[in-house]
């Protein structure tokens, strides 16, 4: 080791673990940040990764506004509206996996020791893995609304309520992440963290309005279908983005709570399920990340 | 002068069976370095983990420069470096970036930090790696730039987990002349190894743990001492032939032979002298040894002169007669010192 940095601080002293500016709060965001910005590194050094989880999202949109859709009858609009919120409801829902694999390879790489063993905010790991995502997801909505312009979907309310269906999917996206990031930190490796992932994400994409109206499904199902929150918030990013009827209706009317107001229940249902998975999950998760025996 | 690392009766469950740890005591003095030596799965990780605030103990307390993990853990990870068994880096990132993602954590000013990180750069050889993406790294440069990271925000205690395990002879020279240098300018660190030649050549005082519990400790020249300094390895034509041979050279050296199969195995201080006195011995009772070899002590050879027994043979039977759940907990004994 060369003499200039020879000098070791005694503890306390500014160039460690203590704040030389701003307190506890500012350590955490600082920490965030950190982690966010390594996660997007990540991102922009694997290029092809990006590219390749966008390909199916891709295959869905064609699949289902080409092959299947001809089949699905939605009297009154054409398939293509009523599709193409489903379909960004169920890429973000499927890229969440991305979280619960990430976290598994920084478990399988040592990397979540060495953090724990960091004077840094308990939450930052999480945090900037989420956040991280949540800039994937931006970069993927604006592709995926590329893709639906290119098969026709067109925005049937206007560009402000389309943007705000983009930050309804983002805000339920953002929540999903901090419930996937308890799988990852479950699994044994990121293979299975893949695999462990799937089957919550299938039923609850499937088994929902995403693809087809309700009515075709039987009773029971149908049941379930109304109610989980992919349904809640592929209605509600339906209503902001397509403007369409409200088939699907199960809560009371918004507008009667807040009469004439811009949002109408299902809105409201959408984010009051994103911040429950939110409030519940990422505490839940936080605590598996301490946890975590290796 | 405060300890830089004190264990007392720590105990660590996983499970309700998995006993890493069963009441393990040991302390560091400041300045030093200290090996923490056992075979796979005798718990040495589980003791860094403990003391690096990565896990809890169930039991038991663990102090760094005087502060209890488990009370004050955000002091504690203030003052300790860590480089734990895989190297630790993202590969995604550079060198550079990696070094400056774990200063951050570690809330260094930006300033400070690209100081520091060019001149662990450079003291690593990794200079001219440094804005590579660490895939593109050896396994070797892996290792040193993990070692690197666990140095960033000068840790006045520095944990190595086997920091050299899978790495070349040469690489391995460098990461002890590295520790070497470390601890020149005062930094204690706690290394744990598999290789007894590694404790030996930094380790002023060890420990040796086996199943969760301390079954040596001291200084390599004591342990060494307890076991002779080389080993005679002879190999016999068969199995009644070995135990002829290990009955005749009896009379060698005060400690017994050992025979494993075919093979009679001689704990020697004094080699060359006790081979041909060896040979002499086994000519006249008509025996010739298919193989010979002498060699130094192995971490196994310690093991079989503490225990009785081979390292992973001796696990695999603990692992079996392991007491259940509500079983009572052994207090640690000290093995010879």
């Amino acid at each position: 080791m060369s003499a200039t940095t020879t000098k070791i601080p005694t503890p306390g002293s500014p160039a460690v673990g203590s704040s030389p500016s701003g307190g506890r709060l500012y350590w955490a965001i600082a920490d965030m940040w950190t982690m966010t910005k390594r996660n997007l590194i990540g991102y922009t050094r694997v290029p092809e990764a990006v590219f390749f989880s966008s390909v199916q999202p891709i295959m869905f949109v064609l699949l289902f506004r080409y092959v299947f859709g001809g089949a699905i009858p939605t009297p009154g609009y054409h398939y293509v509206q009523f599709l193409m919120p489903g379909i960004f409801v169920q890429t973000v829902a499927f890229g969440s996996i991305g979280t619960s694999i990430g976290l598994a390879e920084d478990l399988q790489k040592g990397l979540i020791e060495r953090f724990r063993a960091l004077p840094m905010s308990r939450w930052a790991v999480l945090a900037g893995r989420t956040t991280a995502d949540l800039f994937r997801n931006l970069f993927v909505m604006a592709l995926m609304t590329a893709v639906g312009y290119a098969v026709g979907y067109r925005i049937g309310t206007n560009v402000g309520e389309y943007l705000a269906g983009i930050l309804l999917l983002l805000l339920f996206a953002y929540a999903l992440s901090w419930g996937f990031a308890f799988v990852g930190l479950s699994a044994p490796n990121s293979e299975t963290a893949q695999l462990m992932s799937f089957p919550v994400l299938f039923p609850l994409t499937f088994a929902s309005s995403a693809f087809v109206p309700l009515q075709t499904m039987p009773g029971w199902l149908q049941g379930f279908a109304k109610h989980q929150p992919v349904s809640v918030v592929c209605n509600a990013a339906r209503d902001l983005m397509s403007g369409l009827p409200k088939p699907d209706l199960v809560f009371p009317p918004f507008t009667s709570i807040v009469s004439n107001g811009p949002m109408n229940s299902t809105v409201f249902w959408a984010i009051v399920w994103s911040l429950g998975i939110l409030a519940v999950l990422a505490p839940v998760s936080v605590r598996r990340y301490r946890r975590r025996a290796f | 002068m405060t300890l830089a690392i004190e264990l007392e009766d720590l105990h660590k469950t996983f499970g309700h069976t998995v006993r890493a740890l069963d009441g393990v005591s040991f302390s560091v003095e400041p300045g030093t370095i200290f090996g923490l030596l056992g075979p796979n799965g005798a718990g040495k990780t589980t003791a860094v983990r403990i003391l690096t605030t990565v896990l809890e103990p169930d039991s038991g307390v663990a102090r760094v420069l005087g502060h209890d993990v488990t009370s004050e853990p955000g002091v504690v990870r203030s003052l300790i470096g860590l480089a734990g068994q895989f190297a630790a880096v993202d590969e995604n990132l550079t060198g550079a970036e990696n070094l400056s993602m774990v200063g951050r954590l570690n809330h260094m000013s930006k300033t400070q930090l690209k100081e520091r990180s060019s001149s662990l750069l450079e003291q690593f050889g990794l200079t001219d790696a440094a804005n590579r993406p660490t895939k593109t790294y050896s396994g070797g440069m892996r290792r040193r730039l993990d070692v690197a990271a666990s140095l960033v925000a000068h840790p006045r205690v520095l944990f190595l987990d086997e920091p050299t395990t899978g790495l070349d002879p040469a690489s391995r020279v460098d990461v002890w002349t590295m520790i070497e240098s470390l601890v020149a300018e005062g930094t204690t660190v706690l290394l744990t190894t598999q290789y007894l030649e590694e404790a030996d050549r930094l380790a002023e005082h060890l420990v040796v743990i086996n199943h969760g519990k301390v079954i040596a400790a001291g200084t390599p020249a004591t342990l060494k001492a307890n076991m002779g300094v080389t080993v005679l390895d002879l190999g016999l034509e068969d199995e009644r032939t070995a135990l002829r041979a290990a009955e005749a050279l009896r009379t060698v050296n005060e400690k017994a032979p050992l025979v494993y199969g075919r093979t009679v195995e001689v704990n020697v201080n004094d080699g060359p002298r006790i081979v041909t006195e060896a040979l002499r011995i086994l000519e006249a009772e008509g025996i010739a040894p298919t193989t010979l070899a002498l060699r130094e002590p192995s971490l196994d050879d310690v093991f079989l002169s503490l225990t009785g027994h081979r390292a992973e043979a001796e696990l695999a039977e603990g692992v079996e007669s392991l007491p259940g759940p509500g079983g009572h907990r052994q207090r640690h004994r000290r093995g010879r010192n």
